[in-house]
């Protein structure tokens, strides 16, 4: 089969109860995206599937054909530029051990891109599908308020 | 995982010929389905995805007469609608109120329809008694843990609570499915498509096998501006009911005309409260009439020790939701 991801065609043989979380991870050798819970609860997989945030451990990577995924790999820039809401999370130190981080900053990304950051109350609600177990919460908000601003100027 | 063939349906007519077949199960969002075949809940022998329905069946629409929301729409796009959010606000957060942004981007409005309940026995089969999940096995539920499980519509089989929010909204404005199966075509009030459990738990729709949701239409009414989504929870986001109710009011020169309830977290189905509506009508709404609507909702709640609060957190969510839809500007 052929799966698109970041903007490059794969083709890869996968047995179809491949979830795109292994096939990007064992396939690909795309580790950004991580396995937290494996369930569809703690959002660490979170990816874009043609633009909106999903969660990899619940998709079918077969069922993903035709579909254009992006990673955490996938957000920075051609030069290696940091996309502005990675600069923020390292700006406001939005994160302790960083297992939750690709996730965090693929759903926020979105977040922003939906207009679900309009003040701190909204992000808390629109990134609570996003688990942080070092409670880095405030400092993650804080990083999505701050790269809401930077995007929107774009 | 257990292995599967996985094929994918072109349309609604090659997903009823492989859907048909025995050991069958549609793939929609994926999100109840991948989750319970991980947990081998689920035991799919063929996975039809129904990935390809999306365009002919994904739809949302709304006129005069009412909403038709396609089978295949998802979960963030329906809460975000302008219509639905400007004449059927229940509905609209029913759905901003359920799971996550991820989960409401992936599920469809049929899939998260069918759901299937979070009781902590059926979803871990090292459990060996479940009745719902391996029928005349016993039901570890009654007597073990069960303060989030059901008070309203329990059997002595099973008392898993639905856990959906979307139905409940639904239920409460008499919406109708549009069905499609082996045998044609046919539409069926929502409020008849789940069972009560009984001696069955395990057989939780009248969908016949293969058939297919392919919209839900709801019908134009004086209360749908007067209706919110109320949802008690363990944590402020993210979380299934603990309590929840939907309500929808006609008030007319200060009297209630007619009154719409369905209860969530509490009962083994989405849940008419139909005693309650029946109460309200005909008088105005104060925190009296509220009250004796609330307990006439709850007054066949059968407790199985850990949710003893349940009837009491039931009957509190709805009359605060009775009040606050009373104070609405509609």
């Amino acid at each position: 089969m052929a799966l698109e991801v970041n903007g490059l065609l794969h083709r890869l043989a996968v047995d179809p109860r491949t979830t795109l979380l292994d096939a990007l991870r064992e396939h690909l050798d795309l580790t950004g995206t991580k396995k937290g819970c494996d369930q569809g609860q703690c959002g660490a997989c979170t990816v874009h599937i043609d633009g909106r945030r999903e969660l990899a451990c619940l998709t079918l990577t077969v069922a993903a054909q035709g579909k254009a995924v992006t990673t955490i790999e996938g957000l920075a820039g051609a030069d290696g530029s940091l996309h502005p809401m990675q600069q923020a999370f390292v700006d406001h130190d939005a994160l302790q051990c960083g297992y939750c981080t690709p996730g965090q900053i693929m759903s926020a990304v979105a977040c922003v891109a939906e207009g679900h950051a309009g003040s701190d109350d909204e992000i808390r609600e629109y990134m609570s599908g996003n688990l942080c177990r070092c409670a880095a919460y405030p400092n993650i908000v804080a990083a999505v308020r701050a790269a809401r601003t930077k995007m929107e100027g774009a | 995982m257990r292995p599967f063939a996985y094929v994918r349906a072109a349309d609604a007519a090659e997903a009823l010929r492989l859907g048909g077949e025995a050991g069958a199960q549609y793939l929609a969002g994926g999100t109840t389905l991948i989750d319970l075949a991980k947990l081998d809940v689920m035991r799919p022998e063929t996975v039809v995805d129904l990935g390809g329905l999306a365009a002919r069946h994904g739809a949302i629409a709304a006129d005069g007469s009412g909403l038709t929301l396609g089978a295949m729409a998802r979960m963030a796009e329906v809460a975000e609608h302008p219509a639905v959010l400007r004449d059927y606000p229940v509905i609209a957060q029913s759905l901003q109120l359920a799971a996550s942004q991820q989960i409401r981007n992936m599920a469809t409005l049929a899939g998260n329809l069918l759901q299937r309940t979070r009781c902590p026995y059926f979803r871990d089969v090292s459990w060996s008694q479940c009745n719902k999940r391996v029928p005349g096995s016993g039901c570890a539920a009654i007597g073990g843990v069960n303060r989030r499980l059901a008070v309203l519509g329990v059997s002595e089989a099973c008392i898993a609570s639905y856990p959906g929010d979307f139905a409940q909204a639904l239920v409460a404005l008499d919406t109708v499915v549009e069905l499609t199966g082996a045998e044609g075509s046919r539409t069926l009030p929502l409020e008849q498509l789940h069972r009560l459990p009984g001696t069955t738990p395990h057989i939780e729709t009248e969908l016949k096998p293969g058939e297919l949701i392919t919209a839900l239409r709801v019908p134009a009414a004086r209360w749908t501006r007067r209706s919110l989504y109320l949802k008690v929870r363990d944590r402020a986001s993210y979380e299934f009911a603990a309590a929840s109710a939907a309500v929808a009011l006609d008030i007319h020169e200060g009297a209630v005309r007619e009154a719409r309830i369905a209860l969530g977290g509490v009962a083994t189905k989405p849940w008419r409260a139909r005693e309650a509506e029946a109460l309200l009508a005909g008088k105005p709404l104060d925190e009296a009439a509220a009250t004796a609507a609330a307990d006439a909702a709850f007054a066949g709640a059968v407790t199985h020790g850990d949710n003893a609060h349940k009837p009491e957190l039931g009957r509190r969510t709805l009359v605060r939701a009775l009040l606050q839809a009373a104070a609405m500007e509609a």
